[in-house]
């Protein structure tokens, strides 16, 4: 049985059930935390939630406005520094972390520094790596949860701010990158991507229901493969969007964003 | 050790340990008063052309009243480290581009012009993209790491972060093969700032000081800086102190100045104390949008105010504050 519900509230259903229980996530705020929540209340109640501020196994009442704001360690077990946190997630204890940015190539790379090709004078400036560049480097998977339109799936980013698969096999190691690390899942408003096994590249898991692959193939800038055999997304289940709704984001901070 | 490779980005401050312990040689160790307003702190400690360092994490615990001080005294030139900057380098971007001459010369990047989840600073996208200020990149947690050599007292650390990016490419840092394992670890230098702020709880008049709530980078701050400007929420005495020294987190001897500052981190959020003003920094971004608007905000909210009190009562004063603090302990939510 399905309900209504829109793009923002499946992919925070989608990235939700992709974190397992027991496992460790160093995450961000809005979906990514979202998702984190949903998870603990739906399949995954031992989930252990990091802000990288050093907020550590919060009990979140509501969400967080910044990864650092005294909601991100409300009820926590500990509230740390900045690198206890990121020496965690490089001894290998942290498995998964949510990333975002400004574009993203066809091996999992993102930018989030900067527009245009000068980087002393750019198009648009963005903030830079932040904590991105260190979680990828650290964390056993990226995940990416994102719009998808052609501005964002490129074929060359303007700026390599934060490392996914940088340019193929076996380039994350040879850069001196953890090896068995990298990207995982890119969950968008179209679909959910994974990455070939071969050739490190973006290829398509899911459509989300009532979306074609000529569709999601029109909104990336670069050539796409399919994972066979090519899923239609589950929908959000009535007790998830309850979850949702009621619970993780009554405010519809992130939800409404729709 | 052979270097692989070296980051193109310049180098804003002197990672030598040496230069930095004839710096510390001379600083005053004793148990003295160091209790001042922070107006007498900024004359005194922030110099035109200094490298400035400022705790907390962007709109939370952060020193306002300094920054605000530093745009009062129309500070020039200074060098900043860009470290989860949002709030912090929005007010030191104010300096830059609007008839003031320029208070941001060069910036260290691991996070800035975004307020995260809120969006980009208009104002700070500016000033940046108008070329004026030279920047070098890096990440949160190899800024982090910088303060840590310094407090550390070595010239570099070994770190894993910048591998295979343009970031590296953009930074001062450099590739070497580790000489025990053989495998490619990052050096970073040591980063010991000229003068830094930090926001804390509760400091007694020597500069002994208690943090809650996470502690982000401030711990190797207030040790890797040269200078070291204290605000506090409140003063307590020392005999508080020395009843529980296991809550010191800054002993005295890091720090120059202790300014009581209640509200310090407004419109950020203290934790334990008050939450952040959202709607003020709304209106913070949407004053950006127009030259003109700014400028005029910009007087009443800073350059027409004479200090930090004069400040959160044109924000709504103590009403206000009254509600945040409600926000911060989840009372207006019926708990």
């Amino acid at each position: 049985m399905s309900a209504a519900y829109n793009a923002m509230e499946l992919m925070i259903c989608c990235a939700a059930r992709l974190l397992e229980d027991g496992r460790t996530a160093a995450i961000g705020t809005g979906v990514p935390c979202a998702a984190a929540m949903l998870a603990q209340r739906m399949h995954a109640p031992h989930l252990v939630i990091l802000f990288e501020a050093g907020g550590v196994a919060p009990q979140l009442p509501t969400m967080p406005i910044s990864v650092g704001d005294s909601r991100s360690f409300h009820r926590a077990v500990m509230a740390t520094s900045m690198a206890d946190i990121m020496e965690t997630c490089r001894r290998g204890l942290i498995d998964y972390t949510f990333l975002g940015g400004a574009q993203i190539d066809p091996y999992g790379n993102l930018n989030s520094t900067c527009i245009g090709g000068d980087y002393a004078r750019p198009k648009v400036r963005l903030p830079g790596s932040g904590g991105a560049n260190d979680l990828a480097s650290f964390c056993w998977r990226i995940l990416v949860v994102t719009h998808h339109d052609r501005r964002r799936f490129v074929e060359k980013l303007d700026f390599l701010t934060t490392p996914g698969y940088l340019t193929g096999p076996g380039a994350r190691e040879a850069a001196g990158l953890p090896p068995g690390s990298g990207p995982y899942r890119v969950i968008t408003d179209l679909a959910v991507l994974g990455y070939n096994d071969e050739t490190k590249r973006m290829e398509v898991y899911s459509l989300h229901p009532g979306v074609s692959l000529a569709q999601v193939r029109a909104a990336t800038g670069f050539e796409l493969g399919v994972r066979e055999p090519l899923a239609v997304t589950e929908p959000p289940t009535p007790a998830e969007l309850l979850l949702l709704r009621e619970e993780v984001d009554p405010h519809r901070y992130v939800i409404g964003r729709c | 050790m052979d270097i692989l490779f070296q980051g193109g980005g310049a180098l804003w401050a002197d990672p030598s340990t040496d230069r930095a312990r004839r710096f510390f040689a001379d600083k005053p160790r004793a148990l003295i008063d160091k209790v001042m307003t922070v107006a007498e702190a900024v004359r005194r400690f922030v110099h035109d052309g200094d490298y400035f360092a400022c705790g907390g994490f962007g709109c939370a615990r952060i020193p306002t009243a300094v920054l605000h001080e530093i745009l009062r005294q129309g500070r020039q030139h200074l060098r900043f480290a860009g470290h989860t900057a949002t709030h912090d380098f929005q007010l030191l971007c104010a300096g830059n581009g609007l008839g003031q001459g320029q208070t941001l010369a060069a910036v260290d990047i691991a996070y800035v012009v975004g307020l995260e989840a809120r969006g980009l600073s208009p104002h700070a996208r500016r000033v940046l993209e108008s070329g004026e200020v030279a920047c070098t990149e890096w990440t949160n947690y190899t800024l982090a790491l910088r303060f840590k050599a310094a407090a550390m007292g070595v010239p570099f650390l070994p770190v894993h972060s910048l591998l295979g990016t343009d970031t590296l490419r953009h930074s001062a840092a450099c590739v070497v093969a580790c000489p025990f394992t053989g495998e490619k670890v990052v050096l970073v230098p040591a980063l010991y700032p000229d003068v830094a702020a930090i926001h804390v709880h509760e400091a007694d008049r020597y500069g002994n000081c208690r943090i809650r709530g996470t502690t982000v980078a401030d711990l190797d701050l207030a040790r890797a800086a040269k200078r070291l400007i204290i605000t506090c929420e409140r003063l307590i005495p020392n005999d508080d102190i020395r009843q529980d020294p296991s809550r010191t987190a800054i002993p005295f001897f890091c720090v120059d100045a202790v300014c009581e500052v209640p509200y310090g981190s407004y419109p950020g959020n203290m934790p334990y104390e008050y939450f952040s003003d959202e709607e003020h920094i709304r209106q913070w971004l949407s004053a950006e949008k127009d030259i003109e608007e700014f400028r005029t905000f910009l007087q009443k909210y800073i350059f027409e105010v004479r200090d930090f009190t004069e400040y959160w009562q044109r924000c709504g004063g103590l009403p206000r504050l009254q509600e945040l603090r409600r926000q911060e302990f989840l009372l207006h939510r019926g708990l």
